[in-house]
């Protein structure tokens, strides 16, 4: 190493970063200095795994029990959907959503609204962001809705075990969380306004929606990639987990009287998920670790940005990839441990 | 709200089949003749009432078709299958609705408007997709940069590799025991061989094509063959060392598998072509080509190691105490009792593990390799054939698809061969 002339530090992550970011969640700018860039990048990576984990575990639900259904078509459309997107490459799919589909739409001033507000272009989609006045007011309300759905549930927990008496404990979860934000609106001087997007002419054929919150092309790419991509490996968890329960729980749970809501909720969910979640948790961790390919349509995370333009600036290639990697391992292994702490908790105790 | 309620009582059920299937056939027809003529029947209907039409009339016809047994054979199986309930029936309408809308689009811009004839992106005059791009571009998705006149080495190459692979089925009995020496040692060297002299050239009056100019499908298969060959046995290794006794050597393991499956692949593959040159001595120089195998082999083998560990794991105790019991020793007992079981357990992890490298192998494109998703980069951003992303990327598709899914089900045909009941 020394006879190629590198030296080894950590001393520039102090120094001025001196490139700029299309989409960023915090503030940034080009005088900021590296440190302050992987922290916003990573939290871009943070941003697609998120994202892409809600989506993939929706569809990947909805499909794992639409491939248990006694209806035919439903059954089939579900096992090709899983055949289809589980066996082209992420890379692929990616560009196909990035160079191709999303290419084909409409441009900013051509475009029509959807759902009268939003605008789906081929710059992104643009839809309205929210302006709060006492948003304190408005989260504090929101956190003691859900400290006091969590007493109530082990109060109705108590309840049942001590009298065998059930409380409609969703309900009023429900109630609750709509409740208490409302009268925050009410009484508390919470206001919430929206800033829609305007289209804003620049010159003679540019134009460009202006307000409101851009997501850029990449972002909708990559996420429309990753929830397809991971959901069908969701779906397998979800169809191997219901599968593993054996009918018998099913008939002796009927046999002593539960109805088909209570069979679900206290009979086979609790054990289906005892086989769904490790896998599943699994498929987030490789989404997590997928979204890196982000780096290969230029959507700003933390590959392309730390490891890909920090690294040309600084060349400080060992320390740089190793951050990088560091940072990866670090979210998989913390994961993993959650994983392995919940599995300990759930796994069947036996005698 | 509950249709089915509102069904006219009779006693007499096959009126109710005749009034069900006609409304159903009807509004099948009505979706039907509407997204391939484009000929709206029901134009008559104000605006949204238009819209739904055929759902709300399918959806009465299936629920007056709705009973318990009928007697005929094709109502007893519509019943059974995909009208058992008003949820499903809706759901049932819905898809048969979205694959009649959505084959014409489909079949007209694949098929019907699309232009396969011509050389140059003037013959693409229809509305469809432009075949012609492909047709044009097809050997370079295939061979990449390859001199045109030298492909032949390419083929002869894969063909050889590919017969050699099946030598293993004509192995006299008296042979049998050497096969697995055979694909573990021997078929790696002789195929770096073949490839290495064929496709690289340089001797025997073959001319040398530097790997820069290798590219296209055919990379993609020189790379996933190469790791998956090398990827295996080094996971399996890994998988005995995680379960050993000596602390060292399972500590190491543990450490190596952990790391490689907490990092991204890509990132490995910057590390290797970034990286890993500048711990190398100044005058000793490794192609691109093989770092990036042995990045991905390493990257695998953690994975691989992982599922065989499940394998052995699964193995119950009375086999290692029967092996040990007969004399054997560590190497004996895993290599006669123990691996054979283990790794028929696990087949279709195995397989997996395959299958994802085989779909990772196109990351290789970032860092400059021009495989087929590199070839479609490049051929996207000629002047000369702009603006058919969409075909060159249906095209990469289709032929991952095709390999993905022959090695699932042979994966599966496998696992039904070597199942045996314990």
């Amino acid at each position: 190493m020394d006879n190629r002339g590198i030296d080894f530090g950590f001393g520039f992550l102090k120094q001025e970063a001196s490139f700029d970011m299309q989409f960023t969640l915090l503030d940034y700018d080009g005088q900021d200095s590296y440190a302050w860039a992987y922290v916003v990048a990573l939290l871009n990576t943070l941003l697609v795994s998120f994202l892409g984990i809600i989506f993939c575990t929706i569809l990947g639900v909805i499909i794992g029990v639409a491939r248990l259904s006694q209806n035919f078509l439903i059954r089939n459309s579900a096992a090709w959907y899983v055949e289809f997107f589980r066996n082209i490459p992420l890379l692929l799919q990616i560009f196909f959503w990035y160079y191709a589909a999303l290419r084909a739409l409409p441009l900013p001033e051509t475009a029509e609204p959807w759902f009268g507000v939003t605008y789906m272009t081929i710059k992104g989609y643009y839809i309205p962001s929210m302006i709060w006045e006492n948003l304190n007011v408005f989260l504090s309300c929101l956190i003691a809705a859900i400290v006091s759905i969590i007493f109530i549930r082990i109060y109705a927990r108590k309840l049942q075990e001590r009298e065998g008496k059930q409380l409609p404990v969703f309900y009023i979860s429900i109630g609750l969380l709509i409740i208490l934000p409302l009268l925050s609106f009410l009484i508390g001087g919470v206001k919430l306004d929206f800033e829609l997007p305007v289209l804003k002419q620049l010159a003679q054929t540019s134009f460009i929606f202006e307000g409101g919150i851009a997501l850029p092309p990449e972002l909708i790419a990559l996420v429309v990639a990753l929830s397809l991509y991971t959901s069908t490996f969701v779906a397998e968890c979800v169809r191997a987990g219901i599968q593993g329960i054996s009918k018998g729980q099913k008939e002796a749970a009927a046999s002593v009287g539960l109805n088909p809501n209570q069979i679900l909720k206290l009979v086979i969910m609790p054990q289906a998920l005892r086989i769904i979640i490790p896998p599943t948790t699994n498929q987030y961790l490789n989404l997590t670790k997928n979204s890196s390919l982000a780096a290969a349509i230029a959507y700003p995370d933390l590959v392309l940005v730390f490891a890909g333009t920090a690294l040309m600036q600084t060349g400080k290639a060992i320390e740089i990839v190793g951050i990088t990697m560091l940072t990866y391992l670090t979210i998989s292994l913390s994961i993993a441990a959650l994983m392995n702490w919940y599995n300990k908790r759930i796994e069947i105790k036996e005698k | 709200m509950n249709i089915s309620l509102s069904k006219i009582k009779t006693s007499n059920p096959i009126i109710n089949i005749y009034i069900g299937s006609f409304l159903l056939s009807l509004a099948i027809f009505d979706v039907f003749v509407y997204s391939f003529f484009n000929l709206n029947i029901t134009s008559f209907l104000p605006g949204n009432l238009n819209l739904f039409f055929p759902l709300i009339i399918g959806f009465i016809g299936l629920s007056f078709i709705r009973m318990e047994y009928s007697g005929i054979k094709l109502v007893d199986n519509i019943n059974k299958h995909i009208n058992p309930s008003n949820f499903n029936a809706l759901l049932t309408l819905l898809i048969i609705f979205t694959v009649l809308k959505a084959i014409p689009p489909a079949l007209s811009w694949m098929v019907l408007d699309a232009n396969i004839s011509g050389d140059t992106k003037a013959a693409c005059t229809g509305t469809g997709a432009c075949w012609t791009y492909i047709k044009v571009w097809f050997k370079r998705f295939m061979y990449g940069m390859y001199p045109n006149e030298l492909h032949w080495r390419i083929n002869s190459a894969f063909i050889l590799v590919i017969a050699l692979g099946f030598v293993g089925y004509f192995f006299k009995e008296n042979l049998k025991k050497y096969l697995a020496l055979y694909y573990v040692v021997i078929y790696p060297i002789i195929a770096f061989l073949i490839i290495y002299y064929l496709i690289s050239g340089g001797s025997f009056g073959l001319v040398w094509v530097e790997t820069g100019a290798w590219g296209g499908l055919s990379l993609t298969f020189i790379v996933s063959f190469f790791c998956l060959i090398f990827c295996f046995p080094l996971g399996m290794i890994l998988a005995l060392g995680r379960r050993s006794n000596l602390p060292a050597v399972k500590y190491v393991s543990i450490c190596y598998i952990e790391f490689w499956r907490g990092v991204p692949l890509i990132t490995v593959l910057f590390m290797s072509s970034v990286m890993f040159p500048m711990f190398l001595p100044e005058d000793f120089f490794m192609d691109k080509l093989v770092r990036v195998i042995i990045a991905i082999t390493l990257f695998e083998a953690a994975y691989c190691a992982e599922v065989i560990r499940g394998g052995l794991q699964a193995l119950p105790r009375g086999q290692y105490d029967a092996a040990k019991s007969l004399g054997m020793g560590y190497w004996k007992m895993h290599i006669f009792v123990i691996l054979p079981q283990a790794l028929k357990l696990v087949i279709p992890g195995i397989a997996n593990t395959f299958l994802a490298l085989v779909k990772d192998t196109p990351l290789i494109f970032v860092v400059g390799l021009a495989e087929i998703a590199g070839m479609l980069a490049l051929a996207k951003t000629n002047p000369k054939w702009l603006g058919f992303a969409m075909e060159g990327y249906i095209f990469a598709a289709i032929i991952f698809w095709i390999i993905c899914y022959a090695m699932s089900k042979y994966s599966y045909n496998l696992e039904q061969k070597y199942k045996t009941e314990r």
